[in-house]
């Protein structure tokens, strides 16, 4: 995911951004500092942010990205107990609190996102440790009179194996603590991991199956008030007026608020509070979006389509391709809103006590630097506080696919508290959450290519037209022409819109993006895999329209195009391999093929699908992934897993539409998820390698859609060109 | 006032015989385990079991529960592991973990209904708990296993 942090550091250091996701650590040179809360659990031997041993030998590894399934607080202490040679029965993890430590350096706030948390944490927390194991060998060292070079470490333990001596990191830890944290202490080489690598079991798990998990909405305080809020229905109103009479009258609400985002109900419990909410009188005025509906907002990408728009990016020849010419294809290609729909509802709960506010927030994102939008700098806004008043307590997220960087939520928490004197917890609605998202942008491209007369493809144009997510994140204080220089939307082009379609593998001579900013004032925001989500179905789809129009194997077609690519070849090939890409489809079904480079990783799929019953069915799923080192090869499966069920789940059913100007769907009736029933058998295959670990958490989420869509082209020999897929459109 | 017999306690509760089971539990008796996912029993999130039957508790009024065995992701097992949430951890299935309690409750109703269950008996049962990580080729392994059956996809 983008960060607008890093966008407008673009202002100090020129350059940033690569073509898919993050590439630049950014350094806290002292230009933007975090206001610290104090380190975790103090410890004995506590030698940096990350590690803590106790007496017991208990290894804390202090987690400073969020939990919110994809299995951080395993995988980073794994990186810890490698290299610290610890005991991992003894390992606990811990949620870091705010401070500049916990920074992620891939993106430059301490936030989780964008598929950087492993590849962010791997060379320094491992430093920390194999510095913190070195400290441990010289305090044995110094207390056996030995050399340290003399001694070894192995599962929580030093020894001497010359004189037979053994000391446990507990007994160690007091003695540790009092030595000098050396400058630099040796890595492991791969061939020496013993716990990287192997699929060690989540520590969260078993708190996960007997119901002790605590995530944000189940935070309890002494006191807690719970809210909900009455939005207006049209993005951009306003509340007109309200009468609290009759939601006062609901036994067990205290009060009726007005807030910035509408009225709040507050009560003693969230169903007093929706019931109060319920009988609220309240009216809106509707503002400029009162009139927005999706035909509408379809016609106007489609007008917009007809505007030059921003030369992204252009290679080759730029003459004409002529339509009358029989070897160009053209074709357009239309993807809805999104909602993220985390199972567990958007929530916040925050207590303003005098000049202190302690929040309890599921976040993605606890702390910005400069743009004021992580947690604290919300909460702190809302309170009327400075940051150092803050207090954020990170719970579990019930997912998260890039909602829960977001927070207004945490916002109305924090003022509620603040009117009402006491802890308020706010919890949306379903209804709520999917009626007020920050949503995954509608897109509508248009894109040509010509083939030469031995079917290869000679020139390619896409011109994107879609709504900006990074143009909210352009500083109103910034002069246009610097803004347009240097801002998060530089040169007019929204990274987050066009990545995935600015540099597609394949090798052709020439090439041609356009992007025309569609400006529908729908709220926006990160949605797994960003603007991947919609440019690798339009190019996966394209890439297999130009093989059937030269009357080449999808597979093949793909292979002779990418010579320029080992890594995105490789999980090609495996895909194809490991799906018997050349036998027979099972009958009925065809198998599509998809493959796509984003957040450093690589991934090919290919799926079985066709329709049964008037229904798109998917049987089966082969993925070939090539992160490069793989931390926990289980976890990394159900990432991959998990990542095609999101990217299945919109293929074939999300949408956002809208109506009066206000959201159609509301629960998991009209915005259905994926159900157990429909799930294809997916296997999982990694690239072994010895490369740094890559973005993984969402890398398979944009294959799925074009593989379905050209494996029902095979099937049914009809081509899907408007998600999510309509099967009557398959079957007329 | 209402009596509920939650995981084999009884509370005697000054609540509205009208609030949902769900909030009762969490709001109430501080049950958190059973979670709020749609209010309308689509999602499953807040499954429980009511004299053994998964109910959907965003939807049961508390009254009606008054006087029936309510068993929560808490009340499951006694001490040890049940066989469901043992298998749950072989198979590694949460992500994020919120749609867990009520999957396993769903699951565990399955099993002691049907001990052998087949693969259509699973897919009914489980159709109504949503996952929005995508864990679900786990979960059809871990009803396996924990039936005994060989969990293979």
């Amino acid at each position: 995911m983008p960060d607008p942090v890093v966008s407008r550091r673009d202002l100090l250091k020129a350059g940033l951004i690569g073509g898919a996701g993050l590439v630049l650590a950014v350094h806290l040179d002292g230009c933007a500092r975090l206001d610290a809360d104090p380190p975790p659990t103090s410890a004995p031997f506590a030698p940096d942010a990350w590690i803590r041993i106790g007496t017991d030998g208990i290894v804390t590894v202090v987690v400073d990205r969020s939990e919110m399934g994809q299995g951080v607080t395993t995988a980073l202490p794994m990186l810890v107990a490698e290299e610290l040679d610890a005991d991992w029965a003894m390992v606990r993890f811990e949620q870091a609190p705010v401070n500049p430590a916990y920074v992620n350096p891939l993106a430059g706030s301490q936030r989780t996102g964008g598929s950087t948390s492993v590849r962010a944490a791997w060379l320094p927390m491992r430093r920390a440790a194999a510095k913190a194991r070195a400290m441990l060998v010289l305090a044995a060292a110094r207390a056996w009179g030995v050399p340290a070079r003399t001694c070894t470490t192995e599962r929580g333990v030093v020894r001497h194996p010359a004189t037979g001596r053994s000391a446990s990191y507990g007994e160690l830890a007091a003695m540790a603590g009092r030595l000098p944290v050396p400058a630099d202490a040796p890595l492991k080489q791969p061939g020496d991991f013993r716990i990287i690598g192997r699929p060690l079991a989540r520590l969260d798990v078993p708190s996960k199956v007997n119901g002790s998990a605590v995530y944000g909405i189940d935070v309890q305080v002494p006191g807690l008030l719970v809210a909900t809020v009455a939005r207006c229905p049209v993005f951009g109103g306003r509340l007109r007026r309200f009468d609290p009479a009759r939601a006062l009258a609901v036994p067990g609400v205290r009060h009726v608020v007005p807030i910035e985002t509408g009225v709040a109900v507050v009560a003693d419990g969230y169903w007093h509070a929706l019931r109060g909410r319920q009988a609220l009188t309240v009216e809106w005025d509707d503002g400029p979006l009162a009139g927005l509906d999706s035909a509408g907002v379809q016609r106007r990408l489609e007008d917009l389509a007809s505007e030059a728009g921003v030369r992204v990016k252009s290679r080759g020849s730029d003459s004409p391709l002529h339509t009358s010419d029989a070897r160009v294809v053209s074709a357009r290609y239309d993807l809805p809103y999104l909602a993220h729909a985390t199972m567990e509802p958007t929530n916040a709960t925050a207590h303003v006590a005098g000049h202190r506010c302690t929040v309890w927030v599921p976040t993605q994102y606890q702390s910005g630097t400069l743009v004021g939008d992580g947690a604290r700098e919300v909460a702190a806004h809302a309170a009327g506080l400075p940051p150092s008043a803050v207090t954020v307590h990170t719970t579990l997220l019930g997912g998260a696919f890039g909602r829960r960087v977001e927070h207004e939520c945490l916002s109305e928490a924090v003022q509620l508290s603040k009117a009402v004197g006491a802890p308020v917890k706010v919890i949306y609605s379903r209804e709520d959450d999917i009626r007020h998202d920050h949503y995954r942008p509608v897109s509508h491209h248009r894109l040509e290519a010509r083939l030469d007369p031995s079917g290869r493809p000679v020139a390619w144009r896409h011109k994107l037209v879609a709504p900006s997510i990074m143009s909210r994140f352009v500083s109103p204080y910034l002069p246009g022409w610097l803004a347009h220089r240097f801002g998060p939307v530089k040169h007019g082009i929204d990274n987050a819109a066009v990545e995935g379609a600015a540099s597609p593998p394949y090798r052709i001579p020439a090439f041609r993006l356009d992007y025309v900013m569609a400006n529908i004032g729908v709220p926006l925001g990160f949605w797994r895999s960003v603007g991947h989500s919609h440019n690798i179905f339009v190019v996966e789809s394209f890439i297999d329209e130009l093989a059937a129009a030269a009357g080449a194997d999808p597979y093949r077609f793909r292979r002779e195009l990418l010579v320029d690519h080992p890594r995105l070849l490789a999980v090609l090939d495996l895909a194809a391999d490991k799906a018997l890409w050349g036998s027979p489809a099972p009958e009925g079904l065809g198998r599509g093929i998809a493959i796509a480079e984003l957040y450093g990783g690589y991934v090919g799929l290919v799926a079985e699908a066709g329709v049964e019953s008037g229904a798109v069915v998917v049987r089966r799923v082969v993925c070939a992934v090539d992160v490069g080192t793989v931390v926990n090869p289980d976890i990394a499966a159900a990432q991959v897993e998990g990542g095609i069920v999101f990217g299945l789940t919109a293929a074939l059913k999300g949408e956002i539409s809208f109506k009066g100007g206000a959201v159609r769907q509301g629960n998991f009736d009209d915005y259905q998820l994926l159900r157990l029933p429909e799930m294809p058998a997916i296997e999982v295959f990694f690239v072994p390698s010895a490369e740094p670990p890559a973005g993984l958490g969402e890398v398979a989420t944009p294959v799925i859609a074009p593989a379905v869509a050209n494996a029902l082209a095979r099937a049914t020999g009809r081509r899907v060109r408007r998600l999510p897929i309509r099967p009557e459109s398959l079957t007329a | 006032m209402i009596e509920l017999r939650v995981n084999g306690v009884i509370h005697p509760l000054d609540v509205e015989p009208a609030m949902p089971l769900l909030w009762v539990l969490r709001e109430v008796l501080g049950l958190t385990g059973t979670k709020f996912g749609c209010g309308i029993g689509q999602c499953g999130a807040c499954t429980v079991h009511l004299d053994g039957a998964p109910v959907r508790s965003c939807q049961l009024a508390a009254g009606s529960a008054a006087g029936r065995a309510v068993t929560t992701i808490e009340g499951l097992a006694a001490s040890a592991p049940h066989p469901v949430q043992e298998a749950w951890i072989a198979e590694q299935v949460p992500q994020c973990g919120y749609c867990q309690s009520g999957q396993i409750m769903s699951a565990a109703a399955l099993l002691a209904r049907v001990s052998r269950p087949t693969d259509a008996e699973i897919d009914a049962a489980m159709s109504g708990n949503l996952c929005r990580c995508g864990t679900y080729q786990r979960i059809r392994r871990a009803v396996r296993r924990a039936a005994g059956e060989p969990p293979h996809a």
